[in-house]
């Protein structure tokens, strides 16, 4: 065994600490293909609505609050960018500084949440929200409320997965801070990393699909 | 054949893995070892089996009599549905990778466990959690939209527990997508010094194509369901025309997880059979690199022909022409296979234990039921059989003439390495034969019913079908016999077989090259492989 | 083999000549290799005296040859199916038009004159005829065993389905997509009748003209006081809109078909006409579709171009 390692970081099904590092990586990767169909679902579903009520989505598209999800794009993009320096930092043993940038990236991950919930709130209050408080009425209604029912599936099951990563990172965190990981051995740092990229990347396609319908915003 | 039994095995006999990791329920229930999960697995698929049994019981005595006179229809449609949902999910698609799969992989590859144990027990547990749900359906009132739950029917129509199913089917998705990874990751990452990828067991890759398909199309059908849930509780109105939705869109997600779920059930029973066939034979298989590689592009074709269920649905002229050929080329790949399992035959020297009767059952009953699939493919034929009892004999033939006959081959084959003990071969045979005649009793019938335009999901029907109903019927019961006759012979043999010593089949293989049943981590010491998988010599 | 199977349609015999070409060569490949088979098991059993010398593990030529001859037969195969597919698929012009609505759990059948049927549907031998069909509710799916012919009927969308009878008489319809409780008792009969009587049988009705039932209709339900020439109101005049191009709000262009006019009267706001405000309140729940189809043929009534249905009856009185 890898004399490096200690033993106990080894489950005993591996043979050495590559091998435990690469299956969970390759692991990872598999889920993330998963996920990516998973959410493919609604983005095709996405492109044949869009394609049916052009006008609709247009309509639906201007009741977002395009600052504000610009702004959660930009937050978003941020703790990707901390993160892996993050992952940077723990190859080159700094453990501390590892820590505080995962503890910045979870923190921007639920202002990431907050902002969200926030434009939820506002969204409920002006009754957009379609099998809850749904409140358009008239011509093109019905039609924005399936733009409405995408748009919450979608970024609900988005915020599903950041809420899932804040906690994966508040944990690694910590573990990273009280030395649990350095340059040596760091492979769970690194899944979460990936993990977050996959929240990341999920966002930037729907941030152009439900912010940026008809161009202006 | 137990003049092989050394005294490690001696040792090992009624030990192994099934005691070693303690006796109790719970050392069963938090175990981490990949050979108790199967075993969990096999109890929780066999009382699904015969959940699912139970119905088709009742599906087939109500058809006795064109009237139905034996359920409300309403029961009728609730029970095949809750066949069609329990066959398919809790138990077709785990049964050879979660059962078979995980005990074998492993030991095949020459690794003392799956890449990550503690996903593989999770994975149990969903299953279980999954399976929890759809019972609790049944028990409040039972589903009756089709285990493929058209809308705008399953949205805005069907007053059951939908939702209750959809859960239960959307949570063993994601466990059969762990176990998929779980066996992705195991292969890569987890084989023997001297294991490359020609070496492997054809048994492994047909594991690895199926993990595949699993885990890229599971995640859409759970998508899918999802937007079903949420369309009932919420209205989404993305299936629902009434709100400007698309229910041929659910039709097209559907399909597109359904169809490679159909080679989730066949793949893994492609791979049992391959062993099997080379152990009756005695020799190496035909065409090893075309076995792979067809099984291979099975997988990826398979995702490409989903539009062949929709033919008549209102996808377009051109959809149909181009679902049409791809159906045709899929079916290539399994010509190949065919061709290569009897070749394998010439010039070997063939045992008929009972895994060679219902691997040769397979073949025959498998080509049956895909030549029928090639008529289902050619358009305009499809047209008069589409949803009519035509299409039931299809997949009958091919998931229980085929893919059932092979889970089951596959149980005997190994049961002496799992349990350490021979069963009765003379009652095994007799049962794989009668399970034969039962089998064809029961669905060649339904061919010719669906040709005469009886259609399927029908609770009665018009007087001129009933005779081939009742044969269908009669076939019925055989086939049932024949399946709780192996229930009685191999839970015997748990108590009185004889030992089985680690390689009662003179197979050859890595599973064979330890003491039966195996301790706990597998091998005592890491094997060394340095030829390939069926070096058999006489 | 036709069994017992009438064959009743212009399809019938055509498809049955397909089926059993399929039947010979499905059915001798497997009968091959089901022989194969027995022959190989019986000759190499254990203990038997083959000669097992020279076997081999593979062989390319082997390989290539059943992966190319069946791919080449599936090929044929499937020529042969797409020309009868898009026979199937392709009405000829002056086919008679007979409006479908499947209800849970029943077919509603409308006849070019307004005359209408429930589970029943009479035609005449030897005609072209067109059926034209959609869902109140949920999918069902219009299944003529003896005619071959089977075509899904889906809420929100027009589907169609076309043949010529060839034999009189009575044949069984089923409902052949799972539609419900009652799915298995959604059946019915085609009648088919020669001309002359099917000219009677229509004749005996009392029934309005689809056209001017529909007229009725626009005026019932305040269609008229927007888009009648007169009204105060800005609304499109729908003479001659029926096989119009229409340019849409968004800029795009669309034939205006029977989709269309009935997404026009039931979802108003997903093409809003370039020019007019998206004022027309949408009439969902308050149509049936069997209105619907009333007022698109009061609506293609109104058309400088001839429309189908006009066609649909110089044919059949031809
Ligand atoms: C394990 C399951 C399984 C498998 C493997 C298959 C395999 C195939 N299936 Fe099947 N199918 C189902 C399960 C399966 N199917 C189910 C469950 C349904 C119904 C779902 C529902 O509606 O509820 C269905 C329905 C279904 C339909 C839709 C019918 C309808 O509803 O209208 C079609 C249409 O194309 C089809 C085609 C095929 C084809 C072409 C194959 C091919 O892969 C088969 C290939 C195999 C062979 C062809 C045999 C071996 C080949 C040779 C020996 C070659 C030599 C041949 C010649 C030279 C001619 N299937
Ligand atoms: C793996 C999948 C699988 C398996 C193994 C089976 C097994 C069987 N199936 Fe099933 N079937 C499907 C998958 C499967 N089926 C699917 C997907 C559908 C479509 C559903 C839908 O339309 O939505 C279907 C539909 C279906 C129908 C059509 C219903 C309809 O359209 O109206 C019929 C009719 O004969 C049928 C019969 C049978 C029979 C006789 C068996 C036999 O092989 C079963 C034999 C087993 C037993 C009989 C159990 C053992 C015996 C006992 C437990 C005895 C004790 C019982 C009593 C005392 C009551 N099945
Ligand atoms: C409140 C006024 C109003 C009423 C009532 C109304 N419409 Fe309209 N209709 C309009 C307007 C405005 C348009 C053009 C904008 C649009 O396409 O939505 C229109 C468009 C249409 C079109 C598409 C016309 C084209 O040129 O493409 C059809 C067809 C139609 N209406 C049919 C009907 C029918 C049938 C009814 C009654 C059941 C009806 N309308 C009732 C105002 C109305
Ligand atoms: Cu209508 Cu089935
Ligand atoms: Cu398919």
């Amino acid at each position: 065994m890898n004399a490096s390692v200690p033993d106990a970081a080894v489950q005993q099904q591996f043979d050495d600490a590559p091998q435990q590092k690469d299956a969970a990586v390759l692991g990872m990767w598999a889920f993330i293909a998963t996920e990516v169909l998973f959410f493919g679902v609604l983005f095709a579903a996405y492109v044949v609505c869009r394609f049916r009520f052009p006008l609709a989505f247009v309509a639906g598209s201007a009741r977002l609050d395009f600052p504000m999800g610009t702004a959660e794009t930009a937050i978003l993009l941020t703790s990707g960018c901390l993160s892996a320096i993050a992952l940077r930092q723990i190859q080159l043993d700094k453990a501390r500084q590892s820590a505080v940038l995962l503890l910045v990236t979870a923190l921007l991950g639920i202002a990431f949440l907050v902002l969200h919930g926030m434009e939820y709130h506002d969204e409920f209050k002006e009754g957009l929200i379609p099998g809850i408080r749904y409140l358009e009425n008239g011509p093109g209604a019905h039609e924005m409320e399936l733009f409405f029912s995408l748009y919450y599936v979608t970024t609900g099951f988005h915020s599903l997965h950041v809420l899932i990563g804040v906690v994966l990172l508040l944990i690694m965190a910590a573990r990273t801070w009280r030395g649990t990981f350095g340059a040596h051995y760091h492979t769970p740092i690194e899944i979460t990393g990936l993990y977050w990229s996959l929240v990341d990347i999920v966002w930037i396609f729907a941030y152009p699909a439900f912010y940026l319908v008809g161009g202006a915003g | 054949m137990n003049a092989a039994v050394t005294s490690a095995d001696a040792e090992s006999m009624g030990s192994g893995y099934l005691v070693e990791g303690g006796r109790t329920l719970w050392s069963w229930l938090s175990t981490r070892d990949h050979k108790r999960i199967g075993i969990l697995y096999a109890v929780a698929i066999t009382t699904f089996f015969f959940m699912g049994g139970v119905a088709a019981t009742l599906i087939r005595l109500n058809l006795i009599y064109p009237d139905g006179r034996m359920l409300s229809a309403e029961t009728y449609n609730k029970t095949f549905t809750f066949h069609g949902v329990v066959m398919v999910w809790f138990f077709l698609i785990p049964s050879i990778p979660a059962t078979l799969g995980n005990f074998l992989l492993p030991l095949m590859i020459g690794a003392r466990d799956m890449a990550f144990p503690r996903l593989n027990l999770f994975s149990w547990y969903l299953y279980m959690v999954g399976g929890l749900f759809t019972v609790a359906a049944l028990l409040l009132g039972g589903v009756d939209t089709g285990w493929t739950f058209y809308t705008p029917y399953s949205t805005m129509f069907s007053n059951s527990n939908v939702i209750l199913v959809v859960v239960g089917v959307f949570v063993v998705g994601f466990s059969s997508i762990l176990t998929g990874l779980n066996l992705i990751v195991t292969t890569h990452m987890m084989r023997a010094p001297g294991m490359h990828w020609y070496r492997l067991p054809l048994f492994v890759w047909a594991m690895y194509a199926t993990s595949v398909v699993m885990m890229l199309a599971t995640p859409v059908l759970a998508m899918t369901l999802s937007l079903i849930g949420l369309e009932r509780l919420a209205g989404v109105g993305i299936f629902d025309p009434a709100l400007g939705g698309d229910p041929i869109l659910f039709q097209h997600f559907f399909w597109f997880y359904s169809h490679p779920a159909v080679y989730i059930m066949i793949l893994p029973a492609m791979g049992v059979v391959s062993e099997l066939i080379c152990n009756g034979v005695h020799r190496k298989i035909f065409g090893y690199k075309f076995m792979a590689w067809s099984m291979l592009s099975i997988a990826f074709i398979g995702f490409l022909v989903w539009g062949h269920h929709m033919f008549v649905a209102g996808q377009s002229m051109y959809a149909g022409i181009v679902f049409s050929i791809l159906s045709f080329v899929v079916a290539v790949p399994s010509a190949i296979k065919v061709f290569n399992w009897l070749t394998t035959l010439h010039k070997g020297t063939i045992d008929f234990h009972a895994p060679m009767i219902y691997a040769l059952g397979f073949i025959g009953l498998f080509t049956l039921g895909g030549m029928t699939g090639l008529f289902l493919a050619a358009v305009a034929l499809d047209v008069n059989l589409t949803d009519t009892y035509f299409v039931v004999a299809h997949f009958h033939y091919i998931m229980v003439g085929g893919s059932v006959m092979a889970y089951l081959g596959g149980i005997h084959y190994w049961w002496p390495k799992v349990t350490g003990r021979m069963y009765s071969e003379t009652i095994a045979r007799i049962a794989a034969v009668l399970m034969f005649v039962g089998f064809n009793l029961t669905f060649f019938p339904q061919y010719i019913l669906g040709y005469e335009g009886m259609p399927r999901r029908y609770h009665q029907y018009l007087p001129q079908f009933q005779d081939l109903n009742i044969l269908s019927s009669i076939g019925a019961c055989v086939l049932a016999i024949s399946y709780l006759m192996p229930l009685f012979y191999l839970g015997h043999s748990l108590f009185r077989g004889e030992a089985a010593g680690p390689n009662p089949w003179q197979a050859t293989g890595l599973e064979w090259t330890t003491s039966s049943p195996p301790p706990e981590h597998n091998f005592h010491e890491t094997p060394v492989v340095t030829h390939g998988p069926y070096e058999y010599c006489d | 083999m036709s069994l017992s199977l009438p064959e009743a349609s212009n399809f019938a015999v055509p498809i049955d000549r397909m089926f059993n070409a399929m039947l010979v060569l499905c059915g001798g490949v497997t009968l091959g290799v089901f022989v194969v088979m027995f022959w190989f098991c019986i000759k190499y059993r254990r203990g038997s005296d083959a000669n097992r010398e020279g076997r081999h593990s593979t062989k390319m030529g082997l390989e290539l040859s059943w992966m190319l001859i069946p791919f080449l037969l599936f090929v044929g195969i499937f020529a042969w199916s797409i020309n009868l597919w898009t026979l199937l698929r392709r009405p000829p012009a002056g086919a008679m038009p007979v409006y479908i609505v499947a209800k849970q759990w029943m077919w509603k059948v409308q006849h070019v004159n307004g005359r209408r049927e429930i589970d029943t549907l009479t035609v005449p031998l030897g005609v072209p005829v067109r059926l034209i069909m959609t869902s109140q509710d949920v999918i069902h799916s219009f299944y003529i065993p003896d005619f071959r012919v089977k075509q899904d009927v889906v809420p929100g969308r027009y589907t169609a389905l076309w043949f010529v009878a060839t034999r009189l008489g009575n044949f069984p319809l089923f409902c052949s997509e799972y539609c419900g409780t009652d799915h298995a008792a959604m059946t019915g009969t085609v009648k088919v009748v020669s001309r002359e009587d099917y000219q009677k049988w229509l004749k005996a009705s009392t029934a309005l003209p689809p056209a001017e039932q529909g007229r009725q209709l626009f005026v019932q339900f305040g269609c008229s006081g927007c888009h009648d020439p007169g009204s105060g109101i800005r609304a499109p005049v729908l003479r001659g809109v029926y096989g119009s191009t229409v340019t849409l709000a968004d800029g795009v262009t669309v034939t205006a078909d029977d989709r269309y006019l009935h997404d026009a009267i039931v979802l108003p706001a997903t093409q809003v006409v370039a020019g007019y405000a998206p004022i027309m309140p949408t009439y969902q729940s308050r149509i049936d579709e069997e209105d619907v189809l009333l007022l698109m043929a009061y609506i293609k009534s109104l058309g400088p171009q001839a429309s189908p249905a006009q066609t649909g009856v110089t044919h059949a009185q031809r």
